[in-house]
Order: C-alpha cells, then sequence, then structure tokens
C-alpha cells in the first residue's frame, strides 16, 4: 500500500508512469557494467609502491604494521606484538582456514581461542579479505570464517592480510569480491556485512579533540604477509 | 522533537548572547575548515569527482522509482525486510511494531538525522521501550535532554565541564568523587557504560548514509564504531532511510565515499564504512537475525521535478554548516529543528512548513560559500531566494516588510524620482553627519546602528558622482 503511495508521488513529480522497457534496459545494463567514476592517481603504482602506500596510510590513520616474509613467522610476531604491548598471551581468532593452517602449536604459551568474540576478549585476530592503498583501508567481509565481532568488542584488533591481497582502489576491492564470493542466500555476492576498517577508533565528540579507543577496539595492529610476487620481482 | 525555527530571530538573539556556545563554536570552525581544506588539496581528482558525483546522484533522482524498486527486491533476496513509509507517524508505527513482535525493551541506537526528524525517541520512550543513543555526541546530547547542534557534530557546542556535569548526574553507578583527568576519562567510563547497553539492547537502529540498488546493502560511515555494534549485537536491525539515500551501484557509492569523509571530517574516510545486507546467513556466528528497513518518503517525492530537487543529492556532510558565517555565529539549536544552517534552511520549509520555517532561508548572508564547499554542488543560496519568494508569493512573509519592500519596488520602477529621492536623502544626511562622519544612531535603522556606526554620505549620490568623473576619467584617456 505505502510502496505504491511512495512510488506514485515519485512518477507524479517526475511527470511520468512506471519507466517504459526499454529505458529499464539501460538502467539495467549500467546497474551490470557498474561503471567506474574517476579513480585517484595515488594509487596508480607498481605493487611494491602500492604495497607501501597502504602500510603508509595505515600508519597515518594510528595503525600499525609489522611484515613478515612468510604465513610460518605470523604467530611469533603476534606474540611479539603482545609482548611489546604489555598484553596478556591469550587471543580469539577467526576461524579462517588460512589461520587455523598457521604453526600455533610453536608457541605452547599463547593461548589461542577460535570463534567470534565475546564482551570478554581482550585481544582479537581478524583474516583480511583485501585491502586498499588509497586510504590504508582493510576489506572485512563476515561469514562463518570471518566474525564480524572480531573487528569490534576488543580493545586491540589484530589483522592477518597477505601482501598479494592489497589493492590500489575501492574498485578494485569490490571486484574481488565479486569474482570470489557467492552469497549461500541472495543471488549475488554481497555478504551480511562488509566492513571498511581504516585505523582504529576514535572520536573527537568531545571538544573537537581526538582520542582513540572509542566503542571499537583502541589499537589496530596489522601483520602483513610478504607474498607478492610481482613486489618481490621489483624490489 | 520540539520545533523553534518559528522563533529564529530569538533564538539566534539568545545564541550570540551565550558566552558558552560562542566559546564552542570559536574552537569548532576553524577545526572543521582547516581540515576539509587540507584534505581536498590533497586530492587533485577532488573536483572531477564532485562533478560526477552531481551527476550519478541526478540520475539517481530522474530513475528514483526504477533504482527504489530494484534495491528493494535486492533487499528481499538477502532475506531483508523493506518498510515503505509515506509519513514521519508511518515511520513510528513500522518501528513500535518491529520492537514489540521481538519484545524488545532496550533499543540501541546509532546516529541518524531521519531518527531525530521522525521522533523516534520520544515516541519509543512513550510506548514503554528505552531507546540508548550511542554516538559519543549523541549520547551526552541525550543525556542533557536537547536536540543535536550540528547534523555530524551533535555535541559540539559543549565544553569539557557540561560532559563531565553530565556524566556525574548519570552515571550514578560510579564512585561520585571520581577524578576527570583529561578527556580520556571521559571517553572511557562511556566506553564502559555503553558497552553494557549494546550488550543489553534487544534492537538496534541505525541510519544509513547511502543504500545500494545494485545489491540491496545500506550503508553508514562512523568513526567511533558505535554503529557497528549497534547493528551486530541484538537480534534484530531497523534502518532508517529516506529515498534520496539511493544510489545505483558499489561504483557509484565509492565516488560519493570519496568526497564525504573529506568534505565533513577532513579525513581522507572514515574508520568505519560498513555495507549491511540482510539478516545473519546459515553458519554466521554474530549478526542480526532480522534485517529491517525502514524507508521514508516524508515529502521528499513533493521536491522532484521542482526548484528544490537538486536539495535530493545532498550526503549530510555539514560542509555547508561549517563554512557558514550564520551558522557560525549562533551555532545549530537556533535554527529551531533538526536540520541547522545552509542545507537545514533549504530543507525544514519542505518538510515542517514555510510558514513554520520561513525565517530560515531569510538567515543568509547569500555569500555563497555554502554553495561553494558542496560537495554535491547543491546551490543552496538559489533555493534559499525561491523559498524568499515562495513565502512572499503566499503572503507569509510580515506585513512591515511588505509595505517597504512594496515602497522600495514603487521606487525602483521610477529612476528618475529614486534618483531625485536618493539624492535628497543623501544631501540632508552628509548635512548632518558632516561634523562626525558617521551615526551612533538613525532613525529607522535600529537593525544597523545598534551593533554598529553608519558612516554618514559624503553629500553627493553615486550616479552624481559618476556621471562627474566620468566625464573626467574619459577626458583623460583622451
Amino acid at each position: 500500500m505505502s510502496r505504491a503511495l511512495v512510488l506514485a508521488a515519485i512518477r507524479r513529480n517526475l511527470h511520468r508512469g512506471p519507466l517504459p522497457a526499454d529505458q529499464a534496459a539501460l538502467l539495467h545494463a549500467r546497474l551490470g557494467a557498474h561503471p567506474r567514476g574517476p579513480i585517484p592517481a595515488r594509487s596508480r603504482l607498481p605493487r611494491a609502491e602500492q604495497i607501501a602506500l597502504f602500510v603508509r596510510n595505515a600508519e597515518k590513520e594510528f595503525g600499525t604494521v609489522a611484515r613478515v616474509a612468510e604465513p610460518a613467522a605470523v604467530p611469533g610476531a603476534i606474540v611479539e606484538y603482545l609482548a611489546q604491548q604489555n598484553l596478556p598471551s591469550e587471543l580469539v581468532m577467526a576461524p579462517h582456514p588460512e589461520l587455523e593452517a598457521l604453526p600455533w602449536g610453536e608457541r605452547p604459551l599463547l593461548h589461542v581461542r577460535i570463534g567470534r568474540a565475546e564482551a570478554t576478549d581482550i585481544v582479537s585476530v581478524q583474516h583480511g579479505f583485501a585491502a586498499i592503498a588509497e586510504t590504508g583501508t582493510l576489506m572485512l567481509p563476515s561469514g562463518p570464517e570471518r566474525p564480524t565481532t572480531l573487528n569490534l568488542l576488543t580493545e586491540t584488533a589484530i589483522v592477518v592480510l597477505r601482501a598479494s591481497r592489497v589493492v590500489g582502489a575501492y574498485e578494485e576491492a569490490w571486484d574481488l569480491l565479486r569474482a570470489e564470493r557467492q552469497d549461500p542466500v541472495s543471488d549475488g555476492f554481497m555478504p551480511r556485512n562488509v566492513m571498511l576498517v581504516t585505523g582504529p577508533s576514535r572520536s573527537a565528540d568531545i571538544e573537537q579533540t581526538l582520542e582513540l579507543g572509542a566503542h571499537g577496539p583502541r589499537r589496530l595492529h596489522i601483520v602483513l604477509v610478504d607474498d607478492d610476487e610481482g613486489a618481490s620481482a621489483a624490489a | 522533537m520540539l520545533q523553534t525555527s518559528s522563533a529564529f530571530k530569538k533564538n539566534a538573539a539568545a545564541a550570540l548572547a551565550d558566552p558558552g556556545l560562542q566559546r564552542a563554536l570559536e574552537r569548532t570552525k576553524p577545526h572543521f575548515q582547516h581540515r576539509r581544506a587540507a584534505a581536498v588539496a590533497a586530492l587533485p581528482e577532488f573536483e572531477q569527482l564532485r562533478e560526477t558525483g552531481r551527476q550519478i546522484k541526478d540520475h539517481t533522482l530522474q530513475n528514483l522509482d526504477f533504482y527504489l524498486e530494484t534495491w528493494a527486491d535486492n533487499v528481499v533476496h538477502a532475506g531483508g525486510e523493506v518498510h515503505w513509509c509515506a509519513t514521519a507517524s508511518d515511520a513510528r508505527e513500522a518501528v513500535l511494531d518491529i520492537c514489540r513482535r521481538v519484545g524488545a525493551r532496550v533499543v540501541t541506537k546509532g546516529k541518524s538525522m531521519v531518527s531525530e526528524e521522525i521522533g523516534i525517541n520520544d515516541f519509543l520512550e512513550a510506548n514503554g521501550i528505552t531507546a540508548v543513543e550511542t554516538d559519543l555526541g549523541e549520547y551526552i546530547i541525550q543525556l542533557g535532554h536537547e536536540p543535536p547542534s550540528h547534523i555530524i557534530a551533535p555535541a559540539f557546542h559543549l565544553n569539557r565541564e557540561d560532559w563531565e556535569a553530565r556524566f556525574r548526574k548519570a552515571h550514578t553507578d560510579l564512585p561520585a568523587d571520581r577524578i576527570f583527568h583529561e578527556r580520556r576519562d571521559l571517553l572511557t567510563e562511556a566506553r564502559g557504560e555503553l558497552r553494557q547497553r549494546f550488550l543489553a539492547a534487544d534492537v538496534g537502529i541505525t541510519g544509513a548514509n547511502f543504500l545500494i540498488a545494485e545489491t540491496g546493502s545500506s550503508v553508514i560511515v562512523t568513526n567511533e564504531g558505535n554503529g557497528d555494534l549497534t547493528q551486530t549485537l541484538p537480534k534484530v536491525h531497523i534502518v532508517l532511510a529516506s529515498i534520496e539515500k539511493l544510489v545505483p551501484t558499489l561504483e557509484d557509492a565509492s565516488v560519493l565515499l570519496r568526497l564525504l569523509a573529506r568534505s565533513a571530517t577532513g579525513q581522507d574516510f572514515s574508520v568505519y564504512t560498513t555495507f549491511s545486507t540482510g539478516p545473519r546467513r546459515p553458519g554466521d556466528r554474530d549478526g542480526p537475525e532480522q534485517y529491517h528497513v525502514i524507508l521514508l518518503d516524508n515529502g521528499r517525492s513533493s521536491m522532484l521535478g521542482t526548484e528544490f530537487q537538486d536539495m535530493l543529492r545532498c550526503i549530510r556532510c555539514a560542509a555547508c554548516m561549517n563554512h557558514c558565517p550564520v551558522y557560525g555565529a549562533i551555532g545549530g539549536h537556533a535554527y529551531g529543528w533538526v536540520y541547522p544552517g545552509p542545507m537545514g534552511a533549504v530543507l525544514t520549509p519542505t518538510l515542517i512548513g514555510v510558514n513554520q520555517a520561513g525565517n530560515l532561508p531569510n538567515a543568509s548572508t547569500f555569500c555563497g560559500r555554502c554553495e561553494s564547499v558542496c560537495p554535491m554542488k547543491i546551490p543552496l543560496p538559489g533555493m534559499m531566494r525561491h523559498w524568499r519568494e515562495r513565502e512572499f508569493e503566499r503572503h507569509l512573509t510580515p506585513a512591515f516588510f511588505r509595505r517597504n519592500l512594496a515602497l522600495w519596488a514603487w521606487f525602483a520602477r521610477r529612476p528618475g524620482t529614486y534618483r531625485l529621492a536618493a539624492r535628497a536623502a543623501a544631501s540632508a544626511l552628509g548635512l548632518i553627519g558632516r561634523g562626525r562622519g558617521r551615526f551612533h544612531r538613525l532613525p529607522l535603522a535600529g537593525g544597523w546602528t545598534n551593533g554598529r556606526d553608519m558612516p554618514a554620505p559624503e553629500g553627493e549620490t553615486f550616479f552624481a558622482r559618476y556621471a562627474r568623473e566620468g566625464r573626467r576619467t574619459s577626458g583623460i584617456r583622451r
């Protein structure tokens, strides 16, 4: 009822009825082609520089980045970070196969729980789907293997990201999602939730003065695994 | 919320005399302006993005029915529900109905201007449901029972001592003699208090910066993460969105997102930009079980096809008010309703009527800064002028102004008489003011002389002098 009412009001004011089939077809074609707008030149770089731009922008937004040469070095890098920050050796980790395959057994003092985050968790480890160099932004789509609460509830959020997953612009990250994901409910590719995260939580609501850690994590630490062949070939 | 737009002049006078507000304005204005300027300067493609953004929104508005239907179908495909609401009252009822169906007692809320527009908090309270604002700025103004004074910095008008006083009064579970050493202590206390609310809430309500037709998604942009906690932890997520939030694709949204944060806070990108599409999927370990969108028209469709259609491009970045000399002098509360500043001066008359809000489009110096910083190139001064015309046509302008405008028009249409009268006035004033060169007080010009002196004319009109000097200059040229 209300749907018809709102649509009728829109058409009345646009001085037309429902779109004729040929015009609707053009709009469907535009949706299918999803044309890109201007892509800022700042991220149009060779691979190694693109990855460096991501790191620089993530750090500019108060994130921290540790680069490791191979996946096997990730648990060690996390243990080291927790010790530096004086944090407990206890974390909740995304049930992602790439994370579960890491050699956690070599770090017997680190207690790893796998699942979603609860309010009592202090440190989380998330799997990075992709990252955008243009603004130092992580793309974290939800799914059974990547619970959203890991991005939000802990004071310290750690994201493990492969350097080969760094792209220049948002549009390129959307293309990865389109190509690689099939949603179990809709016929599309969008999961329930896609978070684009740029640095740790913050607020400037108190006298326009920036403070980190408003409701989400106070610290965002990225462990970047240097697996990008284009980048190492260039280096 | 209580609407006081009709009392704008009184509100503005009170705002000018409020030292706390003036201190806050002093602090806030340069902050926003410098940060935006730096962010824009750092992106050479900004102008190109602005033009593309304008085209995207214009294209969407021209085909709004098509894109709304496509979007709504995609929301349903993803397992969500769309509630089409023609009026604010329809929207309130739809929210209450969802809350009742799930037996909700506590609702957490992310920041949403549409939520203020439909007055959902008071309505839920009246129906026995507690609504808790979780954006830090919205939370502190909710504690003070006042409306937001800015669309992205709702509590900019408060100073630190206001925060402390309100926290002491509200958080009675904490030791009364605690000390707030720095701003960080306030933030930590709010974080602790609100964390309990996030976990206790049955329903989470957020706004939407964009709706995406291609995927049936709603998008929110925050820096705190409160909007994400609001929509992730409770069983039910309700999105409040108005019809003009629509864009066709993720690529279109990406263009607008590049403009939004830069124009608003001067960030390159906000901390959390979140795309939500339907409820929890099979196998998901978190996220809401229900996803509803309240799609609100509330008079917006009536702006299509009129001189106010361009206003529907607005992405609520607040650049216009951050650069407005009028807003900068009086803040947001004086505007008397949800949307302040230049964008409010255009939007508010549509939503509550020009008879109530006629003062707002008149509260402008027409300096044009709002239009020059608007990322969507909305011709705000031009539209304020349209409202003034409509106000005049409907005889809503006060009799005093109408009489004087008519008098001026009578002279303006008779150039000879006009010049004669101007010559008489200029020479009379020139003669009287000869001694001091200025007037402290002048009959019929109290509005001017109450605040500053009126310079005395030199006794000659512009036309007379132009005729004389024009001859002389042309003589030199020859």
